[in-house]
Formats: C-alpha cells, structure tokens, sequence
C-alpha cells in the first residue's frame, strides 16, 4: 500500500467535495447554500463561463480511447477576502451553481468547513445517495431470477 | 454557381412569424415546458444528445420544442450551439465497468454475474396501444427490491480469462478527433467509433440490419448490453488532480462475434462495440454491428463488397447533419444555374430537331431516289 | 482587492482578461493586424503574465492558445508560476520545441529554429508561431518587403539573417511575432528580409 502523505489525503478530500458539488443538482445545492445564509466577500479570478468538454470511451469498455461526444460544463474561479482561492467546475450551464461551488471549495480550506460540511455537503451527499439507490432498487426489482419462481432472501 | 439574390425579406420574416404561431399550435391547449419533454419525451431528448454529439438534457429539450419535434432539425441546432462553446479539454474515458446500471443484459451467458437486470425497457411489451395514457392519471410506483452495491463487471471480462475472444489492446494514445481534423481515409477505429457515436440511428439501423441479412454476415450476440450512469472524471490543469465533473447516462453494447480465424488471428470470438449518449438501445446496438463489419481489413478478413463494410461510404453518409444539409440545399434558389441548363437543354434540342429534319430530308430524298 | 494586487497574490490565478470574450477579440484584432502588416506595431497589454513573461507575449497566448495548442516556454519562460498562468487560463499543455505550435522566449532561448515544425505542402499551417521577447522594438534595422508591406518597412530584427532564412522556406516555415513590453509587431515566413 503506497503511502498518503498529508498533502495525498487533503487533496483526496478537495477531489471529493468538488465531484460532489460538479455532479449536485442545481436547485438542491442553491436552496442548501440559500439556507445557510454565507454572502463571503470575494473577487472573480475568472467569471462563469459555460463550455464543452469532450468526453471520452474505451474500444470494447477497456481498450484504446475514442472521442464519443462533448458534454456542457460550466467553471469559474474566485478568491475570499483572505487570499483562499476557490473553482467551481461543475455540470451542465449553471453560472449560479458554478458560482456557489467555487465559494463552497474557497471556504472548505478554511476553519468554516465542518459547519459547511453539515450545512451543505452531507446533505447534499444524501440527497444524491438517495436517488441512485431509488434506481438500483428499481433495477433489481427487474433482475431475472431462472430458478425460482420467487425471490425471496427478505 | 452561386449568384447573390435580393429580396424577399419581408416575406422571410413573416414565414418566421407563422412558423412561431404554428410551433405553438392550438393556444387552447397548454404549452409545453422544456422539463415536460425532458422528463416525458427522454427517448427523444436522448437521441438528440447522441447525435447532436452534446450531453446537455435541458437544451436537447429545448431544441426538440424549437423544432417541433422534427430530430434531426434538433439535432441541426445542438451541433450549432455546440461550435460556440470553449472546449476546457477532454475526460479520462468513462469507465463502463462501473456503470450503475438501470438494466444489464446478456444474450450469451444466462447466469452472468450480476444477473440479467431488465430495466425499464420495451421489451416483453406488447406493442398495444394503452389507451389509459390519452387520460391523466397517477402512475403506481415501481416494485423496488434490496440494491446491488458493487459495480457489475463486464460479461467479456469472463471470456477473455481463456484468451476465446479477442483482447482489446490497451493504450492510452490522443484519440483522433473527427470535430477538429477533416477526414481522411484510412480511418482508425478511434474515428470510426466516434463517427458511429454521432451518426444517424435510421442510418446506422439500415446497414446493422443488411448485416444480418447477409451483406457481410458476422454472426452477432449481444454479449452484453447495459444502460446506466457513469461519473466523468477529468483532470483540471490547474489543480493538477482529476475530479468528477459530473454524470452521464450512456448505453454500451459489446457484441460476441463468431470467427472462424484468419491468417493473422487464430479462430475466437471477436467483438463489436457501440457506446452512446443516453438510453439509445437500438442505436447501441446497431453501432456495434457496423463498428465489427467495419473490423474486416485489421481481423484479415475479406472485403466482400458490402456497404457496411465500405469505411468511406458508411462514414461519409452516417452523418444526418452533413446529409440534409446537402440534400435540402438542393430547394433553395439555383435560378441561375437553372437558367444556364435550361439554355443548355434547349440548344441540344434544337441541335437535335436540326439533325432529325436532316435526317428525314435525306430519307426523303433517298425515298425518291429509290421510287425513281 | 483589485486585479494587481490578485496578481500579488495569485501568480498563477490573476492577470487574466476581466472580460474573456471582448478582450480577446480585440487582442485578436491586434494579433490578425500585425501580421497582415508586417513591420506596424501596436499596443498590446491587457493582461498581466507572472514575471518574466511581457504583457504583449502574455495576452497573445491569452488569445491563441487552449488544451489543443502546445507551448513551448523556452529558457527564462519556464517557470512554476508561468506554467500555473498558462494552465489555469487556457489549460494548453507545455511541450517541446518539436511538437509546439507556440514557443514563447528571448531568441537566445527559443534558436535554432529547425528544433520546430515548419508545415508540410499539404499542410503548411501545421507549423510553429514563435512569440520573440526583445529588448527593442522600433521602425528601424531590417528592410522588409511583400505582402501586407507598400514598398517597404523597416523593423528591428533579433537575426534578420535566420529570419531571412526561414522566408527562403515559403509556403513552409514559421511566423513571428515581435513582443516588447506592451507592443507587438509581426513578421510572417512570407515576408522577404534585407539586411538594412
């Protein structure tokens, strides 16, 4: 097992609140952010601008790369009063989503990140965590069963 | 030839107009929003993506209303859209083998681990119209059982433990890009895919379709199929980390194809692979069909002539866009290249006319002479 | 806090456009002037790369470059900060003299010049742009002629003989640009170059 320095697990934590914040829903991370009522002071480093990024398969699910089409994304980058710098990149063509996940990633290098941890990206986290085992419920209520004419481990 | 014309604005503005009004219909009837077509016409909204080669279900919709519902005329506005934006770069390839998937089926191996999960599809419908839609009414929840948690593997993953189907070789060389270079021919697998990915599912069904009925026959199973999310990671050159800048919803179809060998490989299974954008089954399918006819030259088999097997034909004309782009440019004004033919066509009929009262005056005379 | 003083703050973060699309426009408009006039120089100095990069050559990358073009920061150039400037602000990657489509240096650092790409017939824009850090910029030293040029001009040329050289190349062979500062000028392979 390779060893983690300090630096290897803070960044394993930024890299896990910023693909959270990029894949959130739009509406639900504005009213978490609404709700816990932060207006920091800031200036832009790079305003929200929307663009493509080319997202890419593999020959056969595991061989060579191939182009298979652009999705939209939207980033920006911005910094606190402090000097703590924040990007938001994030899914889709939402300047005030990118906006409130650039300030989100600025403030969770500073002392405020576990009440914003609480506030916001847990329940967030639920959120999202909810939804996709909504559908893998789904999906396995679906799954054939060629031995028996019933399922039933519960 | 193409001549500049002036005029008609006024009557191209009050088209537009008209248009606008019969997009609209009946304002006795409620108009549609953008998320009811996003969430009740997702098949279509799906298709746009795919081959509006843009992952974006709010503006497939939006481009679905402004069209009317004619697809490829949306798709026609994606592919617009898509030119006016930055590109901020590429995405690691997706990881299919950590799809969660909404469906996952095999037509080769019934007891694949993971199980054969039908999803919400079609299938074992029976194609009779359910008159309990043209009324409203709420629709009763799906059954839900305990969840999978661990990622399904790919069914290929079992076979190729005994080395009876062909290895995809690993690389992780700059694809091509078909958007930013112009086509030349030879093109690689990487090209090919990326123009099936895109191409018109209509197009693509056609020449799956002559595959199996003999035109370049391969012998297709579905392997596997599977529709589900994926996380799309990229690395941002500024952090110098990767982060998952979102999700996309693909559906991935390897097909299992029997091959007796050739002078280079020796008898396996080889594959075909179709990825796309969205729940696009039909789509997947068929791209995996064309991508393995399209194989013949690197497996040493024999170009038997079929149009499937024809690179340049089948990506040239798998493109919608580039295809009624050329097609309907044909009923915009040509007044005066028409104007040149008509002169053309009448010169050689009276050349014509000229030759045939030559000719039947020298019968004539030969007549005469010959009464004489 | 305003630009500058981010700038202080954020080597690889400030200096940027404030405007993207507007800025760059003009920037482009500059950039697309020179070179179509070679020997005029103009202004160039919207944004503000780290130390020791000119504001001319920092917005001309600005303007030109993203993921898909290679740079090439030659000698001084390559620096931490400049690095974190370019890919934070246009995400293109830093490569080698042979595989770049820009190479941004004091001459010194950026010769010789058949380390780059020069196009090949079928593709003669396939080749390198090579973005010159001088001391000196002025109407005087090398007489240039031809297209974009009435009669003639004159521009201070870090090597009017190898410029010379690379114009014997034509349709093949690199383009200029000349940064001092907050001023550019521009020297295309299609320019012929006397000594003056």
């Amino acid at each position: 097992m390779a060893i983690q320095t300090e630096n290897d697990v803070v960044t394993q934590a930024r890299r896990d609140w910023m693909s959270l914040l990029a894949k959130a829903p739009e509406d639900r991370l504005l009213a978490l952010w609404a709700d816990y009522g932060a207006a920091p002071a800031f200036d832009w480093l790079r305003r929200p601008e929307i663009g493509a990024v080319m997202v890419r398969g593999r020959m056969g699910g595991t061989g060579a790369p191939f182009n298979l089409g652009e999705m939209t994304v939207t980033r920006c980058a911005l910094t606190l009063a402090d000097g703590t710098v924040g990007h938001g990149y994030v899914q889709g063509r939402g300047k005030p989503k990118a906006e409130v996940a650039a300030l989100i990633d600025a403030l969770m290098q500073t002392p405020e990140a576990g009440a914003l941890r609480a506030a916001i990206l847990d329940p967030l986290a639920g959120t999202m965590d909810a939804a996709s085992t909504a559908r893998a419920a789904r999906a396995a209520a679906t799954k054939v069963d060629f031995f028996t004419l019933v399922r039933g481990e519960d | 030839m193409y001549v500049a014309v002036k005029g008609g604005e006024r009557a191209i503005e009050n088209a537009h107009a008209w248009l606008a009004e019969e997009r609209r219909g009946d304002t006795a009837v409620a108009e549609l929003s953008i998320a009811q077509i996003r969430e009740q016409l997702a098949l279509a909204v799906n298709r746009v993506m795919a081959e509006g080669s843009l992952y974006d279900p709010d503006l497939a919709a939006l481009a679905i209303k402004q069209a009317r519902g004619d697809l490829i005329e949306a798709i026609f506005l994606i592919r617009a859209y898509r030119t006016t934006l930055p590109r901020f770069g590429a995405t690691r390839p997706v990881a299919t083998g950590e799809m969660a998937c909404d469906r996952r089926i095999s037509a080769t191996f019934k007891d694949a681990p993971g199980g054969q999960v039908l999803g919400p599809t079609f299938d074992y419908t029976h194609r009779l119209l359910d008159f309990k839609l043209a009324a409203e009414g709420e629709v009763a929840k799906a059954p839900t059982a305990a969840p999978r948690n661990e990622p399904t593997p790919h069914i290929t993953a079992f076979l190729r433990g005994e080395d009876i189907i062909q290895r995809e070789p690993d690389s992780e060389a700059t694809p091509g890009d078909l958007t930013r270079t112009p086509m030349s021919y030879p093109a690689g697998r990487d090209i090919r895919l990326q123009s099936l990915a895109r191409g018109d599912e209509g197009f693509l069904l056609g020449l799956a379709y002559s595959t199996q009925r003999g035109y370049a026959r391969n012998h297709a199973f579905v392997g596997e199929l599977r529709i589900g999310t994926v996380a799309v990671e990229m690395e941002i050159p500024e952090l110098g980390f990767t982060i998952e800048i979102g999700e996309v919803e693909l559906t991935e179809c390897e097909t299992v194809n029997q091959f007796a060998g050739s002078k280079t490989e020796p008898p396996q299974f080889t594959r075909g692979y179709g990825l796309v954008f969205g729940q696009t089954e039909r789509k997947a399918i068929a791209m995996a069909l064309v991508d393995r006819a399209l194989r013949w030259r690197e497996l040493g088999e024999d170009d038997l002539g079929a149009a499937a097997q024809d690179e340049e034909f089948v990506l040239s004309h798998s493109d919608n866009i580039q295809a009624t782009g050329f097609l309907e440019h044909i009923k915009l004004p040509h007044y005066v290249d028409f104007q040149s033919e008509l002169e053309l066509v009448r010169k050689l009929r009276r050349e014509a006319e000229a030759n045939v009262a030559k000719q039947n005056a020298g019968n004539e005379d030969a007549g005469k002479e010959a009464s004489q | 806090m305003n630009v500058s003083e981010n700038r202080a703050a954020h080597g690889a973060f400030g200096g940027g456009f404030a405007d993207p699309a507007i800025e760059s426009a003009f920037a482009f408009r500059t950039a697309m002037s020179v070179m179509a006039k070679p020997g005029e120089i103009r202004a160039l100095d919207t944004a503000h790369p780290p130390a020791p990069l000119s504001s001319a050559a920092g917005t001309l990358l600005l303007t030109l470059c993203d993921p898909e073009t290679g740079v090439f920061l030659a000698g001084a150039c390559d620096t931490p900060e400049m690095r974190g400037w370019l890919a934070f602000h246009t995400g293109a990657p830093v490569v080698g003299a042979d595989r770049a489509e820009f190479a941004v240096g004091r001459w010194a650092d950026l010769v010789p010049l058949d380390h780059y790409r020069i196009g090949t017939p079928e593709y003669p824009d396939r080749s390198a742009t090579l973005i010159v850090e001088v001391d000196t910029l002025e109407a005087a030293g090398a007489t240039l002629r031809g297209p974009g040029i009435k009669d003639s001009a004159t521009l201070s040329l870090p090597d009017p003989a190898a410029m010379a050289g690379n114009a014997m190349l034509f349709p093949l062979g690199l383009d200029f640009f000349l940064t001092c500062g907050g001023r550019i000028a521009a020297l295309p392979r299609s320019t012929q170059i006397s000594e003056g």
